[in-house]
C-alpha cells in the first residue's frame, strides 16, 4: 500500500500538450477512478503513473519513493489493460509467473505467489490453459492475476472491462470491488463508464482537455458538479439544462426561465456570488423532477412529455420544457399524461446552477 | 426454376479459370508424366519404358549436383535470409530515424529481376572485375575472392545473390507481423521487468510464427523456381557445378533435346513439392475455413 | 472547484529527479544503427556499382575499380546501350527489348487482372459446386514450378499457331497470374461485408451485374495492388519470354542476356551496366513511386490465407 503523489507533470506529444501543470494525491489505500471521454488524457496520466511514456516535466512519487526517472518494473505497480495483453501461447500459469522467473525470483516463491493469486481470482482449474482458450472475462482475471503476483503496493486499471459484454463487466466490476477490499492496495482505474467510475471508486477525478475538472467522491460529483462538463458528462440520461438569468430578490433570488416563468431559488446554496439580471443555467437531473408533489419540493413548472419509456423500476419521461428538451424519470407505478402540459415538482436544494462559462454557482 | 440463368452465369464468369485449370494445369501436368514414363528423346514418343527414364535420372551425376545444389540453396539461403530479414525488422521496429528511407532500400532488390540482380552480382564477384580486383588494387596483392569461378564455391554466390534479392521481403513481412502486436504486450512486458531480447526470443517470435512460415513458404518455392538467377550468374558453372533441378529441366528440354529425361525431372521436382505443400496448403486454406463455418 | 484538498496547489516539489529523464545513446542503440547501416550499405552496393559504371568511360574501367567514383562522367554507354548496341549482328540497342515488353506487358496485365478478378469475386460470393477442388487446383498453379508445364505448352502453342506470337505470352501470364490474382480478390471480397452482397441481390443484381457495378469499382485499392504486382512480375519475367516469345518477341530481360553475353574483343562493362539499369527501371520506378503500396502488394501476394 503506496500513497501516489503528481506533481506538476506535464506530458507533451510533439507540440501538443497533452497534460499540463497536473497535480494529483492518491492516499493509501484509495481507490480512485480516472474518468473522461477518450482523448481527455485520463490514459496518458495512466501510463505517466507507470513509467511507460517519457514525461516533460513535473514528478512522480509512490510511496516515499520518488519515481520519476525509474524503470516501469522498479515502481512497485501492477497493470491491467483493456486488450489483457496477455502473453500468446503461454499457459494461464506461465503467463502468471513469466515475469517473476525472467526477474531470477526463487521457484518456491514463485509458485506460492501463482496459487496465491489463482486462489483469490478462482483461476485454479484455468491453470494449465491457453489465453485463446479462455473468455473474455476469465482472460481479463489472468490479467488481474499477472498484476497480483508481483505483489504490486499500487494497481493501475487501464479501462479493463471496456472488452467485455455487459454482463460480464457487472460481474467483474464487483469481483475487483471486492479484491480492494480484500487487499487494500492503491487502485487506479481509469474508464469512461460513469457506471464504473460511481460504483467502484472512493473518489473520482472526472477530466476533460487534459485538466481534472473535478476530484470528490461519487456522491458529490453526482450532486454537485462543479461545471457544466461534469454535470453534463456524469449521469445517465444526461442531466437538463434550462437556460434563464438570475434575479436578485430583497430575501434572496429567481431564476427566470426564456419562457418567462420565475422559480424561486430559497434552498439553493450558492458557492459564489452573483450579480443580477446575470444569464445562467439551471441544471436539473431527471429525478430531480417529479409529477407529485413532496414536502422538499419548492417550485412548479410546466412540462408536455411526448414519449414515455418503462424502464422497469422506473419509467422516462420525455418531452419539452419551456422550449427545450426535457426528460423526468418517475416510480413506473405511477402515470403520466403524455402529449398535454403537465405540472412538475423540483427540489431547488439539489439542483445545479451555472455560469455562462459553464461554472458552478 | 428461377435460379437457373443466375447459375449459368456464374459458370460462365468461372469458364477462363476452368479451362485454364483443366488444360494448362492438369492437362499438362498429365502429359509430362505420361512422357516421362516413355522412351521419348528429341520427340515424344508413345513407347512405355516404365521407370526408365528415373533410373537414368538418378544415375545422371548432373542431376544429383543439381539435387544437392537445391538443398544448399533452399537450407541457406532461407535460414539466413530468415535470420537477416527478421533482425532488420527488429531494429527497424526500435523507433529509428529515417525508418522509411531505410525500408525503401533494403526491400528495393525485391522489385529487381533475377536477371539483373544475377548480372550485377557476377560483375562484383567477377575475380579480373569486382571485389578480388578492387581489393588488389589497394596493395593486398594476394587477396583471393573467386568464389565464383570455383567448382567447390560458386553455388554460395548462388546463394549470396538470392540472400540480397529476398531479405528485403523477409523483412517486409515480419515487420508488417511486428506492427501487429499488441502495444499493451510491450507495456505490460516492461512493467514485469522483462529485457527487451528476451521479450522477443519467448514472446515475439512464437506470435510471429505465422509470418516466419508464410516466409518460409514463399522463400521454399522461390529455390524450387530458381532458374534465372543461377542462369546469368554462374551459368550452372563452372561444369555444372552450381546447376540446379529448374535449369537441368529446362537445359535438356530445349537444347540437349532429351525429353524423356528431362520430364522425368519435371515430375520429380513436383512429386517434392507437393509432398512438401500439401499439409501447409491444407491447414493454411481448407482447414482454417471449416473453423470459420 | 469545489473540493480541491487544500494541499494539492502548493505541493513542494520534492527532492530528486524532476522532467524529462536524460537519454543516453546506449550501446543497444548504437549497435541497432551499426546494423542497419551495414546492411543498408550491402543492399545498396549493387545500384550503386552499376549507376558509377555506366557513366565511366572504357578507359577508366580498365585501370579497375569497380567501386570508384568516375573522374569523368560520359553518357555515352547510355546512349549506346538504349539504341546501338550489338548483339550478335543486331545493332539496335536495348529499345526493341523494352517496346516488346511494353507490347507484352499492357495486354497482360489488363487481362490476368481481370480474370483474377472475376474468378476471384466468383468463388467469394457464389456457390459455386467444387469451389474448393478448383481452388485448390488453382494453388497448384501458384505453386509448382513452371519446367511441369512448359514443355506441353510449347507443343499446345504449336500446333495452334499461337507459338512466337505476343498472344502466346499474353495467354501464359494469364494462366500463371491466375492464382495469386484469384487469391488476392478472393481474399479481399472475403472483407467485404457479405450483407452487402445480399443487398444487391435483394435490389436485382446478377453475376455479372454485381461484379461490374458493386464489386469492381469498389476493389480499386486492391486494383491498384495487383497492377503493381503483375507490372514488376510480367516486366521481370525471363522464362517465359524465353520460350514462348521467340525472336521477334524477345521482352527486355531476355534481350539483356543476350546483349550482355561475352562476344569476341572486349566486354563494355558501362553499356552492358547501362543496359541493366535500363531493364531493372520499370520495376524499381514502380516500387519507388508506389511506396506502401507495393508493400501491401507484397502482403496480399505473400499467399496468406
Amino acid at each position: 500500500m503506496s500513497s501516489v503523489s503528481i506533481r506538476n507533470l506535464q506530458i507533451s506529444f510533439g507540440v501538443l500538450n497533452v497534460l499540463e501543470k497536473l497535480n494529483l494525491e492518491v492516499e493509501e489505500g484509495e481507490f480512485l477512478v480516472l474518468l473522461g471521454p477518450s482523448g481527455c488524457g485520463k490514459s496518458t496520466l495512466l501510463n505517466a503513473i507507470a513509467g511507460l511514456l517519457d514525461i516533460a516535466e513535473g514528478q512522480i512519487w509512490i510511496g516515499d519513493r520518488n519515481v520519476t526517472w525509474s524503470e516501469p518494473h522498479e515502481r512497485g505497480i501492477g497493470m491491467v489493460f483493456q486488450s489483457y495483453a496477455l502473453y500468446p501461447r503461454l499457459t494461464v500459469e506461465a503467463n502468471l509467473s513469466f515475469g517473476l522467473k525472467m526477474s531470477g525470483m526463487p521457484k518456491a516463491e514463485i509458485a506460492r505467489r501463482v496459487s496465491e493469486a489463482a486462489r483469490i481470482l478462482q483461476l485454479e482449474p484455468l491453470l494449465q490453459r491457453q489465453p485463446a482458450q479462455l473468455s473474455g472475462g476469465q482472460r481479463q482475471r489472468v490479467a488481474i492475476g499477472r498484476a497480483l503476483v508481483r505483489d504490486a503496493k499500487v494497481l493501475l486499471f487501464d479501462e479493463p472491462l471496456s472488452n467485455l459484454d455487459a454482463k460480464l463487466r457487472t460481474e467483474l466490476r464487483v469481483e475487483i470491488k471486492r479484491l480492494h477490499k480484500r487487499l487494500g492496495s492503491t487502485m487506479i482505474f481509469v474508464t469512461h463508464d460513469q457506471v464504473e467510475a460511481l460504483t467502484l471508486a472512493d473518489r473520482v477525478a472526472v477530466m476533460h482537455k487534459g485538466v481534472i475538472q473535478q476530484l470528490a467522491t461519487p456522491k458529490e460529483i453526482y450532486q454537485r458538479p462543479v461545471n457544466r462538463f461534469v454535470a453534463g458528462f456524469v449521469g445517465s440520461p444526461q442531466m437538463n439544462f434550462l437556460p434563464g438569468t438570475l434575479v436578485r430578490k430583497d430575501a434572496g433570488a429567481s431564476f427566470r426561465l426564456a419562457g418567462g416563468s420565475e422559480i424561486d431559488l430559497t434552498g439553493y446554496e450558492f458557492s459564489r456570488p452573483f450579480h443580477d439580471r446575470q444569464n445562467a443555467t439551471l441544471g436539473l437531473r431527471p429525478e430531480q423532477a417529479q409529477l407529485r408533489r413532496s414536502e422538499q419540493h419548492s417550485a412548479r413548472l410546466e412540462a408536455i412529455f411526448t414519449i414515455e419509456e418503462p424502464m422497469g423500476p422506473d419509467t422516462l419521461l420525455w418531452g419539452t420544457l419551456a422550449g427545450e428538451n426535457f426528460s423526468v424519470r418517475i416510480s413506473s407505478d405511477q402515470a403520466a399524461s403524455i402529449g398535454a402540459p403537465i405540472g412538475i415538482h423540483v427540489n431547488i436544494a439539489q439542483a445545479s446552477l451555472f455560469d455562462e462559462a459553464g461554472d458552478r454557482l | 426454376m428461377k435460379q437457373r440463368p443466375i447459375r449459368w452465369s456464374v459458370y460462365a464468369g468461372l469458364t477462363p479459370a476452368i479451362l485454364i485449370v483443366v488444360f494448362a494445369y492438369i492437362g499438362t501436368i498429365i502429359w509430362t508424366v505420361g512422357i516421362s514414363f516413355t522412351d521419348s528423346r528429341m520427340l515424344p514418343v508413345a513407347r512405355f519404358a516404365g521407370f526408365n527414364q528415373y533410373v537414368r535420372l538418378f544415375a545422371t551425376e548432373r542431376w544429383l549436383t543439381s539435387v544437392q545444389n537445391m538443398v544448399i540453396v533452399g537450407v541457406l539461403m532461407i535460414a539466413i535470409s530468415l535470420a537477416l530479414g527478421f533482425l532488420l525488422a527488429v531494429a527497424l521496429d526500435q523507433r529509428i530515424r529515417a525508418e522509411g528511407f531505410l525500408r525503401t532500400i533494403i526491400l528495393y532488390p525485391y522489385a529487381m529481376s533475377f536477371i539483373v540482380t544475377g548480372l550485377v552480382w557476377q560483375w562484383i564477384l567477377n575475380p579480373t572485375l569486382g571485389i578480388e580486383q578492387t581489393v588488389r588494387g589497394w596493395g593486398f596483392e594476394n587477396f583471393r575472392f573467386d568464389w565464383i569461378i570455383q567448382k567447390e564455391t560458386a553455388i554460395y554466390c548462388v546463394v549470396l545473390a538470392a540472400v540480397w534479392h529476398a531479405a528485403g521481403l523477409v523483412m517486409a513481412i515480419m515487420l508488417a507481423g511486428l506492427r501487429g502486436i499488441d502495444q499493451d504486450l510491450w507495456k505490460a512486458s516492461r512493467i514485469d521487468g522483462i529485457k527487451p531480447w528476451r521479450f522477443y526470443w519467448h514472446i515475439v517470435v512464437p506470435i510471429l510464427r505465422p509470418s516466419f512460415i508464410s516466409a518460409t513458404v514463399l522463400l521454399s518455392l522461390g529455390v524450387v523456381k530458381l532458374y534465372d538467377l543461377v542462369l546469368v550468374l554462374t551459368g550452372g558453372g563452372p561444369g555444372f557445378s552450381s546447376d540446379v533441378p529448374a535449369k537441368f529441366v529446362m537445359d535438356y528440354l530445349f537444347q540437349r533435346q532429351n525429353i524423356g529425361l528431362a520430364t522425368a525431372a519435371a515430375t520429380t521436382l513436383l512429386i517434392t513439392v507437393l509432398c512438401a505443400l500439401t499439409p501447409w496448403l491444407y491447414a493454411e486454406y481448407f482447414r482454417a475455413e471449416k473453423r470459420k463455418d | 472547484m469545489s473540493t480541491p484538498p487544500a494541499k494539492i496547489h502548493n505541493v513542494p516539489m520534492g527532492e530528486g529527479p524532476s522532467g524529462r529523464a536524460p537519454k543516453g545513446v546506449g550501446p543497444a542503440r548504437i549497435g541497432i544503427y551499426a546494423f542497419l547501416v551495414i546492411s543498408a550499405l550491402f543492399f545498396l552496393l549493387p545500384l550503386y556499382v552499376m549507376i558509377v559504371t555506366s557513366i565511366k568511360p572504357m578507359e577508366e574501367i580498365r585501370l579497375g575499380g569497380l567501386f570508384t567514383l568516375p573522374t569523368t562522367i560520359t553518357f555515352e554507354p547510355w546512349a549506346k546501350a538504349w539504341s546501338s548496341a550489338c548483339t550478335g549482328l543486331d545493332c539496335r540497342g536495348i529499345s526493341p527489348g523494352f517496346w516488346n515488353s511494353v507490347k507484352i506487358l499492357v495486354p497482360s496485365v489488363f487481362c490476368s487482372i481481370f480474370v483474377g478478378a472475376l474468378t476471384g469475386y466468383a468463388l467469394s460470393f457464389w456457390r459455386v459446386r467444387c469451389a474448393n477442388l478448383l481452388f485448390a487446383a488453382l494453388l497448384l498453379g501458384a505453386f509448382l514450378p513452371y519446367q511441369v508445364f512448359i514443355y506441353p505448352l510449347v507443343r499446345i502453342y504449336s500446333a495452334t499457331g499461337l507459338f512466337s506470337t505476343i498472344y502466346a505470352l499474353v495467354l501464359t501470364h494469364v494462366i500463371f497470374g491466375l492464382p495469386v490474382m484469384t487469391l488476392l480478390f478472393r481474399n479481399y471480397y472475403a472483407g467485404i461485408p457479405i450483407d452487402l452482397f445480399k443487398a444487391a441481390r435483394v435490389d436485382g443484381g446478377r453475376f455479372f451485374s454485381i461484379f461490374f457495378r458493386l464489386m469492381l469499382p469498389m476493389s480499386i485499392p486492391m486494383l491498384v495492388v495487383a497492377v503493381i504486382l503483375q507490372v514488376t512480375g510480367i516486366w521481370n519475367d525471363f522464362i517465359m519470354g524465353l520460350t514462348f516469345g521467340g525472336l521477334a518477341n524477345r521482352p527486355m530481360t531476355v534481350q539483356l542476356t543476350n546483349l550482355v553475353a561475352p562476344t569476341e574483343g572486349e566486354i563494355a562493362y558501362n553499356v552492358n551496366m547501362a543496359a541493366t539499369i535500363m531493364t531493372a527501371a520499370v520495376p524499381l520506378i514502380v516500387y519507388f513511386v508506389s511506396g506502401r503500396w507495393f508493400v501491401r502488394g507484397i502482403a496480399a501476394g505473400a499467399v496468406k490465407g
